[in-house]
């Protein structure tokens, strides 16, 4: 419940411009985080934004509601930047097989 | 450190936890006398976290058959069942199971973790699809790793989530096997079982359940969360271990698959590793026997299991959801979870300390789990101990503390 409505004021608050889909992250970064967060494609999620092992998995299952996909175990060992991440969303919303 | 300096913050982590004086990795039992107490530290000590649901471990008959397979057939196998062959033994279990569940097929693999690595590797591979529960044990994890298998988590317990996860993947080829547990290792939980069944149904994936905490312990015959769900019909899958309710080592998976013998040279962590000597087998099948005739071990352990999680929920503990024989209580943080832990030792009382991240959330957990061997005694010792270690720490809420004055 709590994170559905989460997703609502995600959905409804985020600025969509340019580059939209790190304009979504972002925004699920700071509905996950609880706080402001500057984001680039070089940000490392772990290092940067101090998100532990139990932190990453919230926030990627927050991003798979957010996009309707699911980010198999192997696709995200391979994300360590905010870039991965747009990467990885991209091609699995484009339908691209893991 | 040199080749292992990448696991440097392990390291720091396990030195700080050391640095209370204690390691809760490591702990040096002088002996073990019996399913429910120890000696430690020169201390009789009440064995509050041994996973011994039954309390077989030192069951004469048990321990008599192991003798004299011994005996008779030696300490050990010295290979794997491809190399040197299958004893009497390792068919007669296989047969044993496969009835005692009322399915075709039984394999026995050399522990519960192998039965994971190596029936989830070879039932799902490349393009296939592996749903598990965001809980999952590590031999879970591991197993879908080594199958190659694309594999999606869930949220835990959650079969709407894995129901949405499963829509996405419409259209797309390969199987679907989706893994649950029959109870969760760290709080005791257990799954929806039924909801999951009808997700299964509606979706048509292929279900398995790890029952290795739920055998002997769940279901009016013992057979586990399937049975007590009603949904074993749903169940393609059932794995579980010796090495709980059985008081043994080793694990196994029934099924009706037709083609489940194609595993035996397909499924590398039973192909590769020793087979079960033949005492640990003789031993298994005496408490698998003992497991079938003796509902009265089953009550037993379900009252301790009350008796425990309904007292320390009166002394104002948080515990996990359900009177399972997993009881865990959840602590404020790690400073305590550990000087909590220590104190429990120091008076007798023996439990898991469980931290981030091997706990579900980011709570440290003292993970207890009961044994039909416990006493009302032991249990109430416990409590006993639970209280005035509270009560010391000042981790009980105050308008308990008073109420817990007087245990």
């Amino acid at each position: 419940m709590r994170e559905t409505r989460q997703l609502a004021l995600v959905a409804s608050n985020t600025p969509v411009a340019g580059k939209p889909v790190r304009g979504e992250i972002a925004a699920i970064f700071e509905q996950v985080l609880g706080h402001p967060v500057q984001i680039t494609d070089g940000t490392d999620i772990v290092e940067d934004l101090g998100l532990d092992s139990l932190g990453v998995m919230n926030f990627v299952m927050a991003i798979e509601d957010f996009y309707d996909i699911s980010i198999p175990l192997d696709r995200i060992a391979q994300v360590e930047t905010v870039g991965d991440l747009i990467h990885a969303v991209e091609q699995l919303r484009s339908g691209v097989p893991a | 450190m040199t080749i292992l300096a990448k696991h440097a913050s392990y390291k720091l982590a396990y030195d700080a936890l050391r640095a209370h004086g204690v390691d809760p990795f490591n702990v040096r039992f002088d002996s073990v006398l019996s399913p429910t107490e120890g000696m430690l530290n020169g201390r009789r000590t009440i064995l509050l976290g041994t996973n011994n649901y039954l309390g077989l471990t030192f069951d004469p008959d048990c321990i008599a058959e192991a003798v004299e397979a011994t005996k008779r057939q030696g300490t050990g196998t010295t290979g794997s069942r491809i190399a040197n062959g299958s004893y009497d033994g390792h068919l007669r279990l296989e047969e044993r199971l496969a009835a005692f569940y009322g399915r075709k097929h039984a394999m026995v693999f050399s522990t519960g973790y192998q039965a994971n690595l190596g029936v989830l590797s070879t039932l799902v591979g490349r393009g296939d699809h592996l749903m598990l529960d965001a809980d999952s044990h590590a031999s879970i994890y591991d197993g879908s790793r080594l199958g190659g298998a694309e594999v999606i988590r869930f949220r835990h317990n959650s079969p709407d989530d894995l129901y949405k996860r499963l829509r996405r993947l419409a259209g797309s080829p390969g199987e679907r096997l989706i893994v649950v547990e029959g109870i969760y290792s760290m709080v005791g939980d257990t799954a929806p079982l039924e909801e999951i069944a009808a997700v299964k149904r509606e979706t048509g994936a292929y279900l398995l359940v790890d029952e290795a905490h739920s055998l002997g312990v769940l279901g009016a015959t013992g057979r586990g969360l399937a049975e007590a769900a009603g949904v074993e019909e749903d169940v393609d899958f059932i794995v579980g271990t010796f090495s709980k309710s059985l008081g043994s080592v080793g694990g196994f998976c029934v099924s009706d698959t037709a083609d489940f013998d194609i595993m035996r040279v397909v499924c590398r962590p039973y192909m590769f590793t020793a087979s079960l000597p033949p005492g640990v087998i003789a031993s298994t099948l005496e408490a698998l026997h003992k497991l079938e005739t003796q509902p009265r071990l089953r009550v037993n352990l379900m009252r301790n299991a009350k008796r425990l999680h309904d007292g320390l929920g009166a002394l104002g503990f948080t515990t996990g959801p359900q009177a399972n024989p997993i009881v865990a209580v959840v602590m404020p943080d790690q400073e305590m979870a550990v000087t909590f832990w220590k104190m429990l030792l120091e008076s007798g009382l023996y439990l898991n300390l469980a931290l981030p991240p091997a706990t579900p959330s980011n709570a440290p957990l003292l993970r207890t789990s009961v044994s039909a061997a416990h006493t009302t005694g032991q249990i109430d010792a416990a409590l006993d101990i639970f209280a005035q270690v509270g009560r010391n720490l000042n981790c009980l809420p105050a308008d308990r503390r008073r109420a817990g004055g007087v245990v």
